[in-house]
């Protein structure tokens, strides 16, 4: 087992390398670097503020080859190097505009995300499974039908519109919950309410269908008719059989999405003003602070790479016919 | 006997084509997508319309779209700002500017057929040429192929799609390139897998047995056994195409503010339906043009794949 997790860590390392280089063409050798002074100083910054901040940065460093330096220097007093030291060990620098610590914003953006997220990953595989349980008991009926229609529908319906809507009804006309803003420890909960509900309303219809496919595709099998030939009641096979047999496809979608509960919800955040990750990208995204950018897509590559991970220990422990090679 | 049978076999197509005819659900979605895309269409017609009379008449180029409008409505009378829907000849009502609701979300359809259009054509050759190149030659290509666009995977889809449209700015065509450049990688895969089996299927090998050469082999038997998943892929794509625009606009990240989108739409709407009275008939008629296509692709792909390719469904 250990040994199967060191090899899957060790596959990852290049596709991790792959993300890295990846954001180095995308955010540094698009732009010039007067360009990123610019982006940074200001439309108005003087030549000699611009020179200074490029040599501080060493952005003025060749971008694979530094002509200057000496010896084995030259391959590795880059721009290039630079980038890659920068995220691969974690330091990632200041903001553009406002010369924050980002490794810092990063760790204190994560609390708010997660009391986000986790809350809505939770209800939600709570209540999809139990709902597509429901559904699939009542398989074939017009129930199932107009309940996979509603999925559809509800699948359909752009998140802004579900977030507009909550938001406009239930907070602004029916005052049932605050309509924007966050408070650290207990009383973060008021403000979390609403955003947790519409969250839960929008991934239903996906869920509950996805998980329904899933039930039934099991429904079809050999060993149900045998269950039921043995005079098991449609419970016990629904509950007991079905269930533990549909756990693998569930196990993929479920643990897969654990880690990125990290980076928080991109719209819920700049929606109701909740302080974390998503909303931080967002900001970032509208001042072009490649910076952030560069850290977060490094950051959720390698979440995805660890969900991968998890996913896979997961099926062993769900599914003793797998083994780990 | 075996004659009955022989002309009773139909191909792939024509048999999934009586299997979609034969779902009235389906059928009305086929015809929903029709309309939108004639509607997206009529928008690149351009149509000359004069300006004034006699000597100072100076001619103006516009779609047939404006045109029609023009006619039905009348001009944009920045007076007749947030007039409720269904009052004089405003059907849905007008925004701040007194622009009419129905032209801008008539105007939208064009900007989705757009892209979705721009995006399928950068995205689907990619995919199919990486994704046969790989399957059909393994190998170095293959690894390296497959590295590129794991490589990719690995970044989160809408991150990724902020990243690259932070670097390119703002517009409706890098929103293509964009989303050109995330949408290849699913279809990449599919059709690297495909392929991979159809290489070793017996009429490959007979094709090779009798000497057919690499370049007739891939485009005479496996290309046209690739089309399904592309038609499935793209129309169970599409949906997902407009949905993130509309995300990406409302972000500051997507189309250009001026650009008639139902993403710009919605997120001018966003500050109007907190008004006092409420105005709700912007967000209501963005929201539901996009819906209305959304709902039609999702539930046409289902019927599509089925038809075509059911083994699709798990994935």
């Amino acid at each position: 087992m250990l040994a199967y997790v060191i090899r899957r860590t060790l596959y990852t390392v290049p596709l991790v390398l792959g993300v890295c280089l990846f954001t180095f063409l995308l955010f540094n050798a698009v732009f010039s670097p007067r360009a990123l002074a610019i982006q940074e100083l200001g439309q108005h910054a003087e030549d000699e503020a611009i020179r200074d901040l490029i040599h501080k940065r060493g952005w003025d460093k060749g971008v694979v080859f530094n002509k200057q330096a000496e010896g084995l220097r030259k391959l590795t007093d880059t721009r290039f190097v630079d980038h890659m030291q920068k995220l691969l060990l974690f330091r990632f620098g200041r903001t553009q505009k406002t010369h924050e610590d980002i490794n810092r914003k990063i760790l204190l953006g994560m609390v708010p995300s997660l009391t986000l997220t986790v809350p809505i990953f939770i209800m939600g595989l709570l209540l999809g499974i139990s709902l597509s349980l429901f559904v699939a008991y009542f398989r074939a009926t017009y129930l199932d039908l107009g309940a996979v229609a509603v999925c559809v529908g509800f699948m359909s319906i752009s998140i802004l519109v579900y977030i507009i809507v909550g938001q406009l009804l239930l907070a602004q006309h029916m005052r049932l919950f605050p309509v924007y803003g966050y408070a650290g420890g207990i009383h973060a909960g008021r403000f979390l309410l609403l955003p947790v509900l519409i969250a839960l309303l929008k991934g239903l219809g996906g869920d509950v269908r996805f998980y329904r496919t899933i039930l039934l595709e099991q429904i079809g099998q050999d060993y149900v008719r045998t269950a039921r030939a043995k005079g098991l009641g449609e419970r016990v096979i629904l509950f007991k059989h079905v269930l533990k047999n549909a756990m693998i496809p569930v196990l993929t979608r479920t643990v897969l999405a654990i880690p990125f509960l990290f980076l928080g919800s991109l719209l819920l955040e700049n929606f109701f003003g909740i302080p974390g990750l998503g909303n931080m990208t967002v900001e970032a995204a509208a001042n072009g602070d490649t910076q952030v950018m560069a850290a977060m897509v490094y950051l959720g590559a390698l979440l995805f790479a660890l969900g991968n991970l998890l996913t896979d220990i997961s099926y062993t422990l769900a599914d003793p016919r797998i083994r780990l090679r | 006997m075996n004659q009955d049978r022989i002309r009773e076999a139909r191909s792939l197509w024509a048999e999934a084509w009586r299997r979609l005819r034969r779902n009235r659900l389906a059928m009305v979605c086929l015809a929903v997508i029709s309309l939108y895309l004639a509607l997206g269409l009529l928008g690149f017609v351009p149509v000359r319309q004069r300006q004034g009379a006699g000597e100072a008449a100076t001619v103006r180029r516009i779609d047939l779209v404006d045109w029609a409008f023009l006619k039905l409505v009348g001009p944009t009378d920045r007076e007749e700002s947030y007039v409720p829907p269904l009052t004089g000849r405003h059907l849905l009502g007008t925004d701040i500017m007194g622009t009419d609701v129905l032209y801008k979300a008539v105007k939208g359809v064009r900007t989705a057929v757009v892209l979705g259009g721009l995006t399928a054509a950068i995205y689907i050759p990619l995919g199919l040429l990486f994704g046969i190149v790989a399957g059909y030659f393994g190998g170095l290509v293959d690894d390296l192929i497959v590295y590129v666009y794991s490589t990719l995977a690995c970044v989160p889809g809408i991150l990724l799609l902020i990243a690259l449209m932070s670097v390119m700015g703002k517009g409706l065509v890098q929103l293509c390139l964009a989303m050109g450049v995330t949408s290849w990688v699913g279809l990449c895969r599919l059709i690297r897998g495909e392929t991979l089996k159809l290489r070793e299927s017996d009429y490959v090998l007979a094709a090779r047995a009798v000497g057919a050469g690499r370049a007739r082999i891939i485009l005479r038997h496996i290309l046209p056994n690739l089309f399904h998943i592309v038609i499935i892929s793209f129309t169970l794509g599409f949906s997902g195409i407009v949905l993130s625009e509309a995300v990406l606009s409302y972000i500051g990240v997507g189309v250009e503010a001026t650009t008639i989108s139902w993403g710009t739409m919605i997120s001018m709407a966003r500050m109007e339906v907190s008004r006092d009275p409420s105005v709700w008939w912007h967000l209501a008629g963005g929201a539901a043009a996009l819906f209305v296509l959304v709902l039609a692709l999702n539930v046409f792909g289902d019927a599509l794949r089925d038809a075509l390719d059911p083994r699709l469904r798990v994935e």
